[in-house]
């Protein structure tokens, strides 16, 4: 089949509407009889919620109603309350009170007293499973999914013998694979380090206001979501009304980078308050609140040992990660740091141990290669460190220990569908000229030391099981219904492509059908996990497949003979060997519509979901439906991998560098679409410089206030930090689980940048490894003064 | 979710005196208003009035003054990096308004704002009940207090410094601030009118209620001389000082006569490297100056948990102002 659309750029219809500001974020819109509200937020980073007083703020002019803890079912914990009782960190939301303007709603507010009783609490997770130190909550500090929430302290003994290594009490989870001390044994060189990982922001640009009202038994919120029919079941259940009589909409989103990726609290209280006021509520979050509730990336505190053999060979690895979780539930980052070293770095054998602590800080969710792109940040320098005690080149060192074809990961030695990371690797250092720049690596000029270095990371890249749903209509055109959301990727529009690739219709013939839950959508997974290139391709795959079968039969019930026998293009469905006899897309679609049953959506596949059924049975009757559940196989689990190169100036005197090149390249399966993928690489870069270099999160352990909760306190990069100069390039191989050869690659493009900027660092500084990220300017000046750090080697949250 | 209060836009300074005199403590002036949004919006202060200049065209732009030249104290500090008179005669304060903020900042932020600001002490801009807010401690200068951004030099109980970048120019520049009030002005010294928490621990200038910064002037003692200006922070744009220097070398041949350094980010108000200064007269301007003085003032350094590395930072600040760069 020639490719019309795969691999070309195309503008996806949401550019224009944010260039021009049309596009409208939830914040935007208004009904009549609106009011404004605003969330009250706890000032101790653990209480006790003993009484709340409402009777002066009920006085303030304009004041309307207010939602209180309990009006609200929170989920069990450790889940993220709607709102608390007990809040765990500063900023918790108490309650959320309306009033007929925003300035009216916040006066009422400042009038609201609330009786909280402090409660003991901590910034440290590893600290805190020390037996005489207080847990964040009251009702245990340990837990995440697929470990059980529960009190876990380690001994007195196991902080008392741990020397300059982490203490490393009992585990909540672990496993293993081959024989790890032999390994050790076996070993010229084990490097055994502790590590810290920040956490980090998630910024997103769009703060998470909601809007909220019902109408004729159905409540209707306006949200900022990376994901659309995904969170529809969840938020229901938290509004407390069936799946089917909540409408969303979420047509544009300002950024979530994983924050934004499921159903939240936040979506849900607007559409709470609403009911019981009996009136549309908007409630907007301001820039420092969303550092409140805009959540995190989980923080790491670790032990890493490394066994090499003299060829640099990695032969055993023994990791045990911290996690942060934050105060409530949150994600499960430990474990996919283990899986990311042992796919990138095929150690040949590897224990992971890891405890998910409970902090009293804000909430923690999936950021961008959420546990890998921490795990590469650390274990990215250390590959460096080895390869210079061993004498072994930094990029050879990659090749011999990375991942190819039949790479594994996990204590299963699971397979992976597609691994390019070597091609990555070959090709990014021709592009960058590798060889080349060695001869001025750590050249110096003035204060100014020149490094090179290389970065990896791997992240999965897709899902399968869901549904794909389209419709060709008696004008012709075919629209695609799309439940993925609006990251801000493109991808509803460009995974989009595959289903018009399958029918050969034109770009200009197609509409996508998104953003509101009213335009009938199917069951598909959220934005997110750096899937939907995969997941999205092949549902949109099967769903244009079953409506070429369905063209194909209804041309040869009017023509005869068997589907078989027709072919498509232009439009048009025909009579292989002779094209005049056949009909228009539009003539089938009518077609269809008469023959009903399957062929308009009357009939429906048994094994879609409750959702599909609902969307496609709103839809049946108006053209021909293609629909159908993502039941294709695979060869192994969705994997995408990205290396990156960088050049530095590392100024001796200031602690600060530039980056004067970058290049990126991806291992993204067949590249859908270049202009995305470019500004993919290029983005994942940026925030990957952030993260390596810049950015803070900074709680102070006496009292627990959050001292980043601004822009110019957390340090996002700005256009000044980033690269010079960017290359980017794909691998362009093809994924043989995915129809066409896509699969994602959003997340790793973060975590190859941030470990090469790390690696960076460390060349530059002549080897010297923090074993932290970020690696901030007062860092390297303590270090290049040989003054002593100002934090501890396992210290976390500070500055 | 700024609070509700009376708005005055006075088009003539005598109006504009005429509202601070009546309305005293109860006033906020408002420049540019980049500081005093954020303090209003966050609710950490409040105020019955503000009193916008914005339309006071009398407060902006530069204009000769016996020999040197006068800034309306609402010359917006994109203003002040472009006018050619202060990047002809004192490059050092045009590079140093240069690298305020954002350029949108720089757009609408004034000179009078950038050094009048208060501190950014996020403990202080938190709304916590430190000395500088008028109760009885610091939680920055404490065993575990997160102060990596704080004093090395001039703390009385209170570790906050001055965020202006301009400031430090200003003060190596010899500037003088003129301050008015309803009948009368007067014209303070860098040194009178930046305070520290030992003169008053609640305010960063010596401006009292009722009065305006109408006007910085720079003599034209360092007009033409040798100039540095550097500031060091986490990003390149964007960003608060860890440190900065300011430095006027008046050249006498080959050999420095006259030195001028001041830092910025290091205490509360800018701070002036004396020893260095005048270990610096009669040497040349050259590397083996730079490493014979860079570490004069390291000893009068005190420093907290987590800002020990301000003082290699400043020595090496203090090699490249005196080297001329990196």
């Amino acid at each position: 089949m020639a490719l019309k659309h795969l691999g070309q750029d195309f503008i996806p219809h949401d550019v224009v509407a944010k260039v021009t500001g049309e596009a409208k974020f939830a914040e935007d819109f208004r009904v009549d009889g609106m009011v404004f509200a605003r969330l009250l937020s706890c000032p101790y980073p653990h209480a006790r919620v003993r009484g709340i007083d409402l009777s002066e703020a009920a006085k303030v002019p304009g004041y309307v109603g207010v939602l209180l803890p309990e009006d609200v079912t929170n989920p069990p914990a450790p889940e993220i309350p709607l709102l608390a009782t007990e809040p765990g960190y500063v900023g918790a939301p108490i309650l959320l009170l309306a009033a007929e303007n925003e300035t009216a709603a916040q006066d009422a507010l400042d009038k609201v007293k609330v009786d909280y009783e402090p409660l003991p609490f901590h910034v440290d997770p590893v600290a805190s499973l020390h037996p005489d130190r207080p847990n964040a909550r009251s009702d245990g500090n340990v837990g995440a999914s697929g470990v059980d929430f529960q009190t876990l302290k380690w001994t007195a003994a196991d902080f008392d013998d741990a020397g300059s290594r982490m203490p490393m009490g009992a585990p909540a989870q672990e496993w293993t694979y081959g024989d790890v001390e032999a390994g050790f044994a076996q070993a010229k060189l084990v490097l055994d380090e502790t590590f810290v990982h920040a956490s980090n922001s998630h910024h997103s640009m769009e703060p998470r206001s909601a809007m909220a009202y019902w109408q004729n038994g159905k409540c209707i919120v306006h949200v900022s979501s990376q994901s659309q029919s995904y969170i529809q079941p969840a938020l229901a259940g938290m509004i407390g009304i069936p799946s089917e009589d909540l409408v969303v909409i979420a047509e544009y989103c300002g950024g979530g980078f994983g924050s934004k990726g499921g159903a939240y609290a936040l979506q849900a209280l607007p559409a709470l308050l609403s009911k019981k006021i009996g009136r549309p509520v908007m409630m907007r979050v301001s820039r420092a609140e969303e550092y409140y509730h805009g959540s995190a990336r989980l923080g790491f505190q670790g032990q890493v040992k490394l066994g090499f053999a003299e060829d640099g060979k990695l032969l055993a690895a023994d990791l045990y990660v911290v996690q942060e979780n934050g105060a409530c539930n949150s994600f499960w980052d430990f474990r996919n740091a283990a899986d990311a070293l042992s796919i990138m770095y095929q150690p040949g054998a590897m224990r992971w141990r890891g405890v998910p602590v409970h902090a009293n800080t804000p909430i923690r969710s999936a950021q961008r290669g959420p546990g890998y792109n921490q795990m590469h940040h650390i274990m990215e320098p250390l590959l460096d460190k080895a390869a210079r005690q061993l004498n072994i080149d930094r990029l050879a060192i990659r090749t011999l220990n990375g991942p190819g074809l039949t790479a594994q990961y996990g204590p299963r030695r699971a397979p992976v569908s597609s691994c390019y990371m070597k091609e990555a690797l070959d090709k990014g250092a021709g592009i960058f000229g590798w060889q080349q720049r060695m001869a001025r690596n750590g050249q110096r000029q003035g204060s100014k030391v020149t490094a090179i270095a290389v970065g990896q990371a791997y992240h999965p890249a897709g899902f399968t099981g869901f549904d794909g749903l389209l419709r060709i209509l008696p004008s012709g055109k075919v629209h695609i219904h799309t439940g993925v959301g609006n990251l801000g990727t493109f991808s509803h529009s460009s995974t989009s492509r595959i289903a018009a690739e399958v029918l050969m219709v034109d770009w200009q013939d197609v509409v996508i059908e998104r953003g509101d839950s009213r335009r009938h959508l199917p069951w598909n997974i959220g934005q997110f996990g750096s899937n939907t290139n995969f997941t999205m391709a092949r549902t949109n795959y099967v769903a244009a497949m079953d409506a070429l079968a369905k063209l194909k039969e209804i041309a040869a019930r009017q023509f005869g003979g068997s589907p078989d026998g027709y072919d498509i293009d232009g439009r048009r469905v025909f009579r292989k060997g002779n094209p005049a006899q056949g009909l228009s897309y539009a003539q089938a679609a009518q077609r269809a519509i008469v023959l009903g049953g399957k062929y308009d959506g009357h009939e429906l596949p048994q094994d879609v979901n409750a959702m599909t059924k609902l969307s496609a049975t709103a839809l049946a009757g108006t053209g021909l439906i293609g629909v159908a559940k993502d039941n294709l196989p695979t060869t192994g689990a969705a994997a995408a991998f990205a290396a990156a190169f960088v050049e530095i100036e590392l100024d001796v005197e200031t602690g600060r560098y530039d980056i004067i090149e970058y290049v990126g390249v991806a291992d993204c399966g067949t590249v859908i679409h270049p202009a995305g993928l470019e500004t993919q690489i290029k983005s994942g870069a940026v925030q990957g410089f952030g993260i390596a270099g810049l950015e803070r999160i900074v709680y102070d352990p006496q009292n627990g206030l959050p001292a980043s909760v601004g822009f110019h306190q957390a340090k996002p990069p700005t256009y000044a930090d980033v690269a010079q100069r960017y290359r980017v390039a794909a691998v362009d191989l093809p994924d043989p689980s995915s129809p066409l050869g896509t699969k994602g690659i959003g997340e790793p493009l973060l975590g190859c940048a941030g470990a090469a900027v790390l690696c960076a660092i460390s060349e530059a500084l002549g080897g010297h490894v923090f074993n932290r990220t970020p690696v901030v300017p007062d860092m390297i000046l303590n270090h290049l003064a040989g003054r002593p750090p100002a934090h501890g080697p396992l210290q976390v949250n500070c500055q | 979710m700024m609070p509700q209060f009376d708005l005055y836009q006075p088009d003539t300074l005598d109006s504009a005196l005429e509202l601070t005199a009546q309305l005293g403590a109860d006033g906020w002036i408002v420049g540019g208003g980049q500081d005093s949004w954020d303090w209003l919006k966050n609710r950490i202060r409040r105020t019955q009035a503000v009193v916008d200049l914005s339309g006071v065209a009398a407060l902006k732009g530069v204009r000769e003054h016996d020999g040197g030249i006068a800034i309306g104290a609402l010359t917006t500090l994109t203003e002040v990096q472009e006018d050619p008179l202060v990047r002809e005669r004192f490059g050092l304060l045009a590079s140093a308004a240069g690298r305020v903020a954002s350029p949108q900042i720089r757009n609408a932020g004034t000179l009078g704002g950038n050094i009048s600001q208060d501190t950014r002490c996020w403990y202080y801009r938190d709304g916590v009940n430190c000395y500088r807010a008028g109760g009885n401690t610091c939680y920055a200068d404490t065993p575990q207090g997160q102060n990596r951004e704080h004093a090395i030099f001039g703390a009385s109980r209170c570790v906050a410094v001055t965020p202006s970048d301009t400031a430090n120019a200003l003060a190596a520049l010899d500037a003088t601030m003129v301050v008015a009030r309803k009948g009368g002005e007067r014209v303070l010294p860098a040194a009178k009118y930046f305070v520290g928490p030992a003169v008053n621990i609640e305010r960063m200038t010596a401006l009292q209620p009722g009065e305006i910064l109408v006007e910085v002037r720079i003599p034209a003692t360092w007009s033409g001389a040798q100039f540095y200006f550097e500031k060091v922070a986490d990003r390149a744009t964007f960003d608060f000082a860890l440190l900065s220097i300011a430095a006027a070398f008046r050249m006498d041949g080959e050999r420095i006569g006259a030195a001028r350094l001041v830092l910025g980010a290091a205490a509360c108000v800018p701070w002036r490297l004396e020893a260095v200064e005048r270990a610096l007269a009669g040497r040349p301007r050259d590397a083996t100056s730079a490493d014979e003085v860079a570490t004069l003032a390291s000893a009068s350094a005190v420093t907290l948990g987590f800002n020990g590395y301000k003082v290699p930072l400043m020595e090496n600040l203090i090699r490249r102002a005196v080297r001329g760069g990196g």
